[in-house]
């Protein structure tokens, strides 16, 4: 349907846009930028902070410019006296019911109040301060999240991202007037509700009352103690978004500045989660053919299909509370996080001869839920905690500021061996789609013999950022032992975002589903959105940051998993064979369900 | 001064050639098209407060392309010192029925929902008997309009229609942004006639009494009677249905006990009157309007003491979603109490009369626009009260 143009004047310059855009948006099409606080692009329109606030001629009200739509002939006035007072006004309410300790405060020079109150160079306050007492103690029982009340401006973008595009509702609006707040259920600590962890309400908060739980000077303490030997890995999607946070922008890929910087931070060694990616693909195709066969050939009845993958930790807590009669169909294999922090300190530890009493495990992650994974009981295979602490992206940024490093200024260095080599199938891990489809690379030339069909291996079916993708692949020209594999459609289903999890969950559990292999991950765009990435998000930026991914794959001598040698030498030294009973000891493991309250 | 106070008896007369059926079949027999020419000719405005022509919101929500429309009848009756949509749903539903129906008739809704606040509750027995047959009667009438009821759950905010809307569809009662207006997307998103309930007990009184009759009461701005809710220092609190357009001095004369310093017209969210603006104060649209409230405070009373109660009232009521309600309200009830303390000069006040200058129009809906309303008006003339 084609859309009516209208023409209105902002500020008296004329401008047409099409018919439903928001004041908002013509303003900025000709660069007037009107400031926003609850507005947020990837959500909802709330229209309730009140900042953007702007002066129509001939209406009573000022108007909510991210809320109200253009008409025909409309005059708008973005910074008229009474917009300026009002606005002002507005963005000194906020600070007073805002416990404005900026300088103690996680988001200090990372707050989108803070600028608006250095924008508008509030100085004095002239309203009284209302936070409460009992709000400045900041709920920290989350490994992953810290909920301060009292930094809380009530914008709910971290209700709408909760809600609608998690699908989790952990975080809701509860009571009214002065007593409003945003809670969980029953006022319940945060590791005591149905919260995944994900992060994501943390990159849309836009002050310092969700943040993650840092660990930074647990980490620097580590690296001082002369007596532990701290290796680090990194995940596929940090490469690709740290430099946003040291001042660059979105999609530029900085691995080897990554390495290297890790390395003058102090680190012994700086070994990659990629390595672990690859080896994921291994046992989880592995998983897949297995259950393949068992449910098609052998008929047993108690292998369900579709198998889910397993990476994405605030996807593994939503499914336990969410959908518990689903958590056979999880992969048992281990988050790549988790297999390398299993392996190095058993294999690596034996390999460089430290005791893995002395070695500590520190992960860079796009990820706050890693921090809860690496806490759970079921991830001590090695005999201790196997990940000691998980930093996000914007935590490393923070640590590489702190070193004094000049970023750009960094040479390109090399990942430490073993454990530091990896292919592209690894670092596309990052993207929606990215598991899948490095693991059909793999497990289709395994059962061919034969590279999947596809222009330069890139599976474009499973790539982009459309909420649920399908993909059919024709599996012909078998080798011999999977025979029974021949002419078979393979179906595979992708989602991200738990609310686009949800909708598929809903159809598998209806019996509605006939994919054979189901990738989900649990924030939006996949890693390379995660709940600890820089902050701001927003489709655009996720979208450049899905370019350098892909970009970083094409790069890649190696593209495939079963070629990376470090993984081939990892079998022949250590773990025998795909799923062999050592893969399993160290390398898979299975969730218990959770309940919803 | 033309018009004098004058006692009128169109809402609650049940006269003997009264019959609520007569009416409703009086107005199915006439074109909707019709119905809404005398609505808009009649000049009758909604009684709830914002006073908004009947007949133009009947027209737009007629004129909206939709399979589905709603009636929605506001009998979220919560504006302090107001109590006449209680004596009405008591005394005369079957008139708040037919207004309904000659409504979902005009407008082409078959469904129509009292939303009644969780106060009146006791209401209910009564109320779904009578709607069991009125009902009926409707399909005896072979007329596709049925009548149910939802009750509130005690927020004041509610009664803003597009919060009610969202209490109804079972969200938080949270006003919504606008436009879209109610005409165009109301309860459940579509176009959706929402009347307070005097309102259309009106519209089915014009229908039986005629326009002219309805006319003839009144000013040119304020046409008609309106039923007010009497109560503070008077001997002799009720309800009153009266003529639109009397002086204030006149309505003192007759309700209060001598001594009345203030009258608050229009509750929480009206203003309030000194003793020296009396005479030259009209009720009606072109003075100060009034859903029906009006409160009589004699000399006994602190106005400071007044002020704080509907501070307190708005600090508890607003929805708490935007930031002028929310933090506003919060920020005047402390503020007139850091005056009455002295931890706060005098001229503080001012500054929180900017406050609520930006609350006016800066706030989402009518409950944080209207806040300044009783602050400016107690305020500006019992400052002396407020401070020492």
């Amino acid at each position: 349907m084609s859309k009516y143009l209208v023409n209105l004047k902002i500020n008296n310059t004329p401008v047409a846009v099409e018919e439903g855009t928001t004041i908002l948006e013509a303003a900025k099409k000709i660069n007037f930028r009107i400031p926003t606080l609850c507005d947020h692009p990837d959500l909802n329109v709330a229209g309730n902070c009140r900042v953007c606030v702007v002066e129509v001629k001939g209406a009573r009200y000022l108007a909510a410019a991210c809320a109200t739509p253009v008409s025909e002939g409309m005059e708008v006035f973005t910074n008229s006296e009474k917009v300026r007072t009002s606005r002002k006004h507005i963005i000194e309410l906020l600070l007073s019911e805002h416990n404005a300790d900026c300088t103690k405060c996680f988001k200090n020079g990372h707050c989108e109040l803070q600028n608006l109150s250095s924008e508008y160079r509030i100085g004095d306050h002239v309203f009284l301060d209302l936070v409460k007492p009992k709000d400045k103690i900041p709920d920290i029982s989350s490994p992953s999240i810290v909920k301060d009340d009292s930094k809380c401006i009530r914008c709910q973008r971290c209700v709408r991202t909760c809600t609608d595009l998690q699908a989790v509702s952990a975080l809701a609006v509860i009571n009214k007037g002065d007593h409003q707040r945003i809670s969980t259920f029953l006022g319940k600590p945060m590791h005591d509700v149905v919260c995944t962890n994900c992060g994501q309400c943390i990159n849309r908060c836009p002050t310092g009352a969700l943040t993650e739980r840092n660990y930074i000077e647990e980490v620097w303490n580590a690296i001082y103690d002369p007596n532990k030997f701290v290796v680090v890995e990194t995940a596929p999607a940090v490469r690709i978004a740290l430099a946003e946070d040291l001042g660059f922008d979105p999609g530029l890929r900085v691995t080897g500045k990554l390495v290297s910087a890790l390395r003058k931070i102090g680190f012994n060694k700086v070994l990659d989660t990629d390595f672990t990616a690859d080896l994921t693909i291994i046992e989880e195709g592995t998983e897949l053919l297995t259950r393949l066969k068992k449910a098609l050939v052998d008929k047993d009845e108690k292998v369900v299909l579709p198998m889910m993958t397993s990476c994405s930790p605030g996807w593994i807590k939503f499914q336990e509370h969410m959908f518990p009669g689903l958590l056979d169909n999880l992969s048992t294999c281990k988050s790549p996080q988790q297999m390398f922090g299993a392996l190095a300190k058993t294999y690596y530890a034996d390999k460089i001869n430290i005791k893995a009493q002395d070695m500590i495990v520190v992960s860079i992650m796009p990820c706050t839920a890693k921090k809860f994974e690496a806490g759970r009981p079921e991830m001590r295979d090695s005999g201790y905690q196997d990940v000691d602490y998980v930093l996000t992206t914007r935590e490393l940024a923070m640590m590489v500021r702190q070193a004094g490093i000049d970023f750009e200024k960094l040479e390109d260095e090399h990942y430490d061996s073993v454990l530091g080599e990896s292919t592209g199938a690894a670092v596309i891990f990052g993207a929606t789609g990215g598991v899948m489809e490095a693991a059909l690379r793999t497990a289709y030339e395994i059962v061919t013999g034969r590279e999947v069909p596809f222009t330069n291996l890139n599976i474009m079916p499973v790539r982009g950022m459309e909420g649920v993708k399908e993909a059919t692949i024709k599996i012909k020209g078998v080798k011999p032992e999977w025979s029974f594999l021949e002419g078979v459609d393979l179906k595979v289903a992708v989602a991200h975002g738990l609310a686009n999890a949800k909708t598929l969950m809903e159809k598998v559990h209806a019996g509605e589903a006939d994919y054979h292999f189901i990738e989900i991950m649990g924030c939006p765009g996949g890693c390379l959105g995660g709940g600890g990435q820089p902050i701001p998000t927003s489709p655009e930026i996720r979208k450049k940051r899905a370019e350098a991914i892909y970009s970083e794959d094409e790069n890649m001598t190696l593209r495939k998993s079963h070629e990376n040698p470090e993984v081939v030498g990892l079998y022949k030294e250590f773990l025998g064979e795909a799923n062999s009973h050592k893969a399993h000891d160290l390398l898979h493991t299975h969730y218990k369900p959770r309940k919803r309250y | 001064m033309d018009k004098q106070l004058k006692k009128v008896d169109i809402i609650f007369e049940t006269g003997d050639d009264y019959n609520a059926l007569d009416v409703l079949d009086k107005a199915l027999a006439r074109p909707a098209d019709d119905i809404i020419l005398d609505l808009i000719d009649s000049g009758l405005k909604g009684r709830g407060g914002a006073g908004f022509l009947t007949g133009l919101k009947w027209k737009f929500t007629k004129n909206e392309d939709s399979d589905i429309k709603y009636v929605i009848c506001n009998a979220d009756e919560g504006e302090p010192g107001t109590f006449k949509d209680r004596e009405i749903l008591d005394r005369v539903p079957e008139k708040v029925f037919v207004g309904m129906a000659i409504c979902g008739y005009v407008i082409g809704a078959r469904e129509g929902y009292i939303y009644l606040r969780s106060e009146y509750n006791f209401l209910l027995k009564n109320l779904n008997h009578k709607l069991e047959i009125f009902n009926k009667q409707l399909k005896d009438r072979n007329l596709d309009f049925t009548i149910g009821i939802r009750s509130g759950s005690g927020a004041y905010v509610c009664g803003e229609e597009s919060a009610l809307f969202e209490s109804m569809e079972g969200h938080r009662g949270e006003p919504r942004n606008k436009p879209p207006y109610p005409t165009v997307a109301g309860y459940n998103r579509k176009p959706t006639v929402i009347n307070n309930v005097e309102t259309l007990v009106y519209v089915a009184m014009i229908s039986r009494l005629g326009v002219d009759r309805f006319k003839e009461l009144g000013t040119k701005d304020s046409r008609g009677s309106k039923v007010f809710s009497v109560s503070g220092d008077t001997p002799i609190p009720g309800i009153y249905e009266l003529e639109l357009g009397m002086p204030l001095s006149q309505f003192v004369d007759e309700f209060a006990d001598g001594d009345a310093k203030a009258i608050q017209v229009g509750g929480a969210s009206g203003s309030c009157v000194p003793r020296k603006k009396f005479a030259d104060t009209i009720i009606g649209f072109e003075g100060i309007p009034t859903g029906g409230s009006m409160m009589i405070f004699n000399s006994t009373r602190s106005m400071y003491n007044v002020l704080h109660d509907y501070l307190e009232f708005f600090t508890e009521e607003s929805c708490g979603q935007c930031t002028p309600c929310r933090v506003g309200c919060q920020q005047l009830l402390k503020g007139i109490e850091a005056v009455k303390r002295g931890e706060k000069p005098p001229v503080y006040l001012d500054e929180l009369k900017k406050l609520t200058a930006t609350m006016r129009i800066a706030a989402k809906c009518g409950l944080g626009q209207s806040v300044g309303n009783p602050f400016n008006s107690i305020v500006d003339n019992f400052r002396e009260e407020i401070i020492y």
